[in-house]
């Protein structure tokens, strides 16, 4: 720890000099003294004994039962009906940064529909010189690619415009996932088609009870929009969009069409009720922002968290993601004493564009209340802003695009709760 | 001659993104039908309409019947389905109310959207004239035409302003949020006290009392 920041970072000395006082519902850190044996070590147990299942008992493998709380989770009154509404993805059990395909959020406005990709046709029309109909099969013959990219709702966080409200980074942050996507890059379906010269926006159609359709920039299609058949290196789950969605890398989930059928070429957006009544950011002024594609870059530190307590002093691992929709993020800086002071994280893994990046500070605790906060700093020079700062110019009402900073107040328990501080 | 293609290739294996200079001859042509019957996404200027007609007094038949239960009469939304009326001039106030007569831009979208996706439970099984029918009497209950025998078709659809039409304007963040890129950050002693200011288990929402504000 060679930075100079003080506040609750300890170091090894003042954490010794902290060992002799009593815990409360802690344990203690540090290498710790067995008195008698441990009969998880002496004693054969059950496993051992017994032999366990065989191949043919798993022909999809599953993750253990000690894992079942580690799910997906809705939150009831949200919305009038499960049917058009959200879970989210459990950021506080989750490592690295590849969410895994069972994990990710899902986002329905009809249900998740159920497609037989034999009876799946994507067509390209409007404004092209040659209307085209391409069947799954088609679409696995052209020249694919590869790439890890974050998927955020822009409502991500928007219950918490007026203030704390959730406890947890699952409720808070957890409508986003970062998955590695196959599939042909939209480009090479536009020059099959062959673009006419006035074309300038595209609108993207599902083929859900919902039909979700959007409107995209052309421009954007043909920098690095995907049109993905798979995921995590297997075909799309049916709730991403099986067999076919878009990757509309740094921008707005909603974008990202589902079950994807049809893509018309125009000369102006077709302004349908995602891009008008939902997904336009409404100021404080009384007038709203629209076509908000881009998600800023945001972070929150998953562990600790309300649902990830401490439970030791001593010893500790904080950790967290980072994304920006502008670009990469090569620097996330976090705060353990309510903004007072900050350090530079530690990231590991890879930082990719408009990718989630991990990031770790690994500290001493000794009991003390903590006050934590992190910020990413994007590729363009973006810093993450405070929540009052956001207020400050777009008021409470926005719904989407809350980027904020997240604080947590680690209590001398452990536990940790959602607040917001001056 | 034989380096050049060789050099090509290992560009190839390096490149980025696979370049589409030739054609991939994959696909088939799209017939004009079904085009056609794809092509339904309704645009501000009416692209995309079909031939039709409806009258506010049809659509209050087809509204009672098939979208009061989750819209209410009146439009004024049950538990926490959708408003559809109502809230004019809310937009500045602390709790807006965002319906197609306070806040949607554009006629086209209503259409469209019934067209598409309602009603829940039961999408895509209205035709042309019910669509327009339904759609004259959302104008009805938000007061944009008076008149129930009101008739609305492909050809005036798009002539219809409604009221917050000019209340949107293009993504400006980079402009309006431009301090936000700030290229050095306060690491050290940046504040002097920090006080806490909220707590989320006051509200005790989490995960289900139906107590808390909404979201759309």
């Amino acid at each position: 720890m060679s930075d100079a920041n003080s506040g609750a970072l300890l170091d090894r000395r003042r954490l010794l000099g902290a060992g002799g006082l009593t815990l409360v519902g802690l344990a203690a850190g540090g290498a710790r003294a067995q008195s008698a044996p441990d009969p998880l070590i002496t004693n054969i147990q059950p496993w051992q004994s017994t032999e366990g299942e065989g191949v043919d008992a798993r022909p999809y493998g599953a993750p253990s039962a000690f894992e079942k709380d580690v799910v997906r989770r809705n939150v009831p009154w949200l919305t009038a009906s499960p049917i058009s509404s959200v879970n989210f993805t459990p950021l506080h059990k989750l490592d690295g940064i590849i969410t895994p395909s069972g994990l990710c959020f899902e986002r329905h406005h009809g249900g998740r529909a159920e497609i037989d990709p034999a009876k799946h046709r994507l067509m390209i029309d409007g404004l092209v010189d040659r209307p085209l109909v391409f069947t799954m099969d088609d679409l696995k013959r052209m020249p694919r690619v590869n790439r890890i990219h974050f998927l955020e709702c822009a409502a991500n966080s928007g219950m918490e415009w007026r203030g704390a409200q959730l406890n947890g980074c699952q409720f808070t942050h957890g409508m986003i996932h970062n998955v590695m996507y196959t599939g042909v890059p939209l480009k090479l379906l536009l020059d099959e088609a062959g673009l006419k010269p006035n074309a300038k926006w595209l609108m993207l159609e599902g083929a859900d009870a919902a039909g979700l359709n959007r409107s995209l920039p052309l421009q954007k299609a043909l920098d690095d929009v995907i049109i993905a058949f798979g995921m995590n290196g297997e075909a799309l789950r049916p709730e991403q969009g099986y067999p076919l969605r878009a990757v509309v890398p740094g921008w707005q989930g909603n974008i990202w069409v589902k079950w994807l059928r049809h893509v018309q070429v125009g000369d102006q957006p077709w302004e349908t009720r995602e891009e008008t009544s939902k997904y336009t950011d409404l100021l404080a002024d009384g007038l709203a922002r629209r076509h908000t594609f881009v998600m800023d870059a945001k972070s929150v530190i998953t562990n600790p968290s309300p649902q990830a307590p401490l439970k030791y002093k001593g010893r500790n691992v904080l950790s967290g993601f980072a994304w920006s929709g502008r670009g990469s993020v090569p620097r996330v800086d976090v705060t353990l004493d309510g903004g007072r002071n900050w350090r530079e994280a530690r990231i590991d893994g890879p930082v990719l564009d408009k990718s989630l990046v991990r990031f770790f500070v690994d500290f001493d605790w000794n009991g003390d209340e903590l006050l934590i906060q992190s910020r990413a700093i994007d590729s363009t020079g973006y810093v993450q802003p405070t929540k009052d700062a956001l207020r400050k110019i777009r008021g409470v009402n926005s719904i989407y695009h809350n980027n904020g900073i997240q604080t947590w107040l680690v209590r001398a328990s452990g536990e940790a709760e959602n607040v917001e501080i001056s | 001659m034989s380096r050049f293609p060789s050099a090509l290739f290992v560009a190839a294996l390096i490149g980025s993104t696979p370049a589409g200079a030739q054609p991939l001859n994959l696909g088939r042509a799209a017939l004009p039908e079904e085009t056609r019957a794809w092509d339904t996404s309704v645009r501000p200027d009416g692209q995309g309409l079909p031939v039709g007609k409806g009258t506010a007094q049809q659509g209050e038949e087809i509204f009672q019947s098939q979208c009061a239960s989750c819209h209410g009469e009146f439009g004024q939304g049950v538990d926490r389905w959708p408003e559809l009326a109502g809230g004019l001039g809310t937009l500045k106030d602390d709790r807006p109310l965002k319906t197609v007569g306070s806040y949607w831009p554009h006629l086209s979208t209503v259409f469209d959207y019934i067209n598409r996706a309602m009603p829940f439970g039961n999408p895509r099984s209205l035709k042309p004239d019910e669509v327009y029918a339904v759609t004259a009497y959302i104008l009805f209950l938000n007061d944009v035409v008076k008149d129930e025998s009101f008739e609305l078709n492909d050809k005036n659809l798009a002539t219809i302003k409604l009221p917050n039409d000019a209340g949107f304007f293009d993504d400006d963040r980079e402009v309006s949020e431009k301090a936000f890129w700030n290229a050095s950050p306060c690491m050290v002693n940046c504040k002097s006290e920090v006080q806490i200011t909220g707590h989320a288990s006051v509200l005790d929402v989490t995960p289900d009392p139906k107590t808390a504000p909404k979201v759309e």
